[in-house]
């Protein structure tokens, strides 16, 4: 094994070359940059956001208040952001297991494919790698109640039209519409590595077995096979679309009934200038993020191999 | 097995698969379809509304070059292009010794640091957000390439993924490097690191799309319209009311939306392979 050599890296026939860093000191000296940065950037931050958070601190004030958990307590009995709250997992909800369901499915047919799946590929993937901000002000033209083809195939087909960037009830369910459109095709990408992965005699093993047909391959193979893939697809999936900013910002701008998280810290730190109310927001917001993010460290650990 | 089977019996999962498949890509290239096909159609034909496909009169270029008047969208590439570049650099050049030094060699502060690189993966940019927005202020960055770059300088995930790919590197050829009097900085740069070229690549490519697609960052701190990377561009192309027609504006997104797409066009397999190894968006 190569781990026992590597405990002695400084082999004696080195010291011929004068002088050398001892391991110690090399390696303090290739870790620094990090280190200081991760403290600039990370650290020193997250201390100010705590100390903030317990703050009535605005820009431009004149003094500075210390409010405990003052923030917390207007955060969670404020209505605009337990609104903000709710819809932001109403719009996980909706796009987590639309995202998952919809990137399997796409992943299975397109692994099926030959000729056709360097098509199915692109067709899929263009919206991972577009500008979603440009790409959110084309969704707004598609759904303009007058001008769009959505609403015109919607009135030629007999139905109403309907403004789905401004009723506050359509808001959510259309920004998670928008926001799987950008997304199958990444999941889809896992899906399929995933499926490459899978040994294919254990399909001819679960064919003598008697478990012959598509649904029952599935079921019997590619689904328990994949269930790390789905795991870690879920937990990105969730990571991602808690973190719902881009459409909110192009399409409603936080309007009622499209209220979301980073939205809600966006407006009340960066143009109402509340440092200490936002700082407090942006805590209950990393609370979320570190349950999720736990999860996906640990499978991170497990996935990244060679 | 299904194959065979005789294709009469294929034949209809066949079908429904394409079937699926087909109605999906639909749903995922409409927007794309009628971006391009608005970007080309005169105004009074958008007016109308409707479902017709083939614009009548072909008006690209007042379109292209009204988008082009309006917003200075090149400027917003350019300003995209030397902050992903600037970032990327810092990142590499900070990420790699320290990847290499977690890897292959043996000090007091490794395990810290590791233990930080692991906690610093559950940060998303937008904790630090506040108090390196009121350290800006402070120190009157604001509105500035070096204000958009800061916070990325540093990418606890790339120096999470070279560390693996580091690992597998035999210790070997290193102890030999070192024997033959080989300083371990050229070690790093010239035996090293070439060899983990794929997963440099797929962390470029990773970066740089996260970094030219960002708004929420540069939202922050950038006012000042010369300095715009392409979300914020276009999103004051959009809020703009000064009569941005629906052509001018489609031509706009397509001029923005293009140079990531003609690259993943290109480089299909990288930027699959990057997802792959990377996982994160």
């Amino acid at each position: 094994m190569t781990i026992a050599s590597a405990s002695a890296p400084f082999p004696p026939a080195a010291k011929r070359q004068g002088f050398r860093l001892s391991g110690e000191a090399l390696g303090t000296l290739f870790a620094v940059p990090a280190l200081l940065l991760i403290t600039a950037l990370i650290l020193a931050p997250l201390v100010c956001l705590l100390a903030l958070s317990l703050t009535d601190y605005e820009i431009g004030a004149v003094s500075i208040r210390w409010l405990g958990l003052g923030n917390f307590e207007k955060a969670l009995s404020d209505p605009v952001f337990r609104r903000s709250i709710g819809n932001t997992l109403l719009y996980v909800a909706l796009v987590l297991p639309g995202g998952v369901f919809l990137g399997l499915l796409v992943a299975v047919l397109v692994h099926g494919r030959k000729r056709s799946r360097g098509f199915y590929e692109v067709a899929y993937f263009l919206p991972v790698t577009s500008t979603l901000i440009a790409m959110a002000a084309v969704w707004q033209f598609l759904l303009h109640p007058k001008l769009g083809p959505i609403n015109s195939a919607l009135k030629s087909l007999g139905f109403a039209e309907r403004a789905f960037i401004s009723e506050p009830e359509l808001l959510i369910p259309t920004l998670a519409a928008i926001g799987l459109w950008n997304l199958i095709g990444f999941n889809m990408v896992l899906f399929l590595a995933g499926l490459a992965a899978i040994p294919r005699d254990l399909y001819d093993a679960a064919e003598i077995d008697g478990a012959g047909g598509p649904v029952n391959r599935f079921l019997t193979v590619t689904w328990p096979q994949l269930a790390p893939t789905t795991m870690f697809v879920a937990v990105t999936t969730s990571i991602t679309s808690f973190k719902v900013f881009d459409t909110v910002a192009v399409l409603t701008r936080g309007r009622d009934g499209s209220e979301v998280l980073l939205y809600a810290i966006y407006l009340e730190g960066f143009q109402y200038f509340k440092m200490g109310y936002s700082a407090a927001l942006t805590v209950i917001f990393l609370v979320f993020m570190l349950v999720f993010s736990v999860f996906q460290a640990f499978q991170l650990d497990r996935r990244v191999h060679y | 097995m299904n194959r065979l089977l005789p294709p009469s019996h294929r034949l209809p999962g066949f079908i429904l698969a394409h079937a699926a498949l087909l109605a999906g890509a639909c749903f995922m290239l409409l927007p794309f379809v009628w971006m391009l096909l608005t970007a080309i159609r005169a105004p009074d034909e958008i007016l109308t509304g409707g479902l017709n496909p083939i614009p009548r009169s072909f008006h690209a270029v007042e379109n292209f070059s009204g988008a082009l008047a309006q917003a200075p969208l090149l400027n917003f590439m350019l300003n995209g292009a030397i902050v992903c570049a600037g970032i990327l650099v810092v990142q590499l050049i900070v990420a790699i010794p320290a990847a290499y030094a977690l890897a292959k060699l043996r000090f007091r502060a490794r395990g810290l640091l590791f233990a930080l690189v692991i906690a610093g993966l559950c940060v998303p940019i937008q904790v630090p957000a506040l108090p390196l927005y009121l350290a800006l202020a402070e120190f009157n960055l604001l509105d500035s390439y070096f204000a958009m770059m800061l916070p990325f300088f540093l990418s606890v995930f790339a120096i999470f993924l070279f560390r693996q790919t580091f690992k597998t590197f035999p210790d070997e050829i290193i102890h030999a490097a070192r024997v033959d009097g080989v300083g371990e900085f050229e070690i790093l740069w010239r035996i090293v690191v070439p060899s983990a070229f794929p997963a440099i690549a797929a962390f470029s490519i990773f970066s740089i799309v996260a970094h030219w697609n960002d708004l929420y960052w540069p939202m922050i701190v950038i006012q000042r319209l010369e300095y715009a990377p392409p979300p914020l561009g276009m999103l004051f192309f959009t809020s703009s009311e000064s009569g941005a027609s629906y052509g001018v504006l489609m031509a706009g997104a397509t001029i923005i939306t293009a140079p990531l797409v003609i690259v993943f066009l290109i480089a299909r397999r990288r930027f699959v392979q990057g997802i792959t190894m990377t996982g994160i968006k």
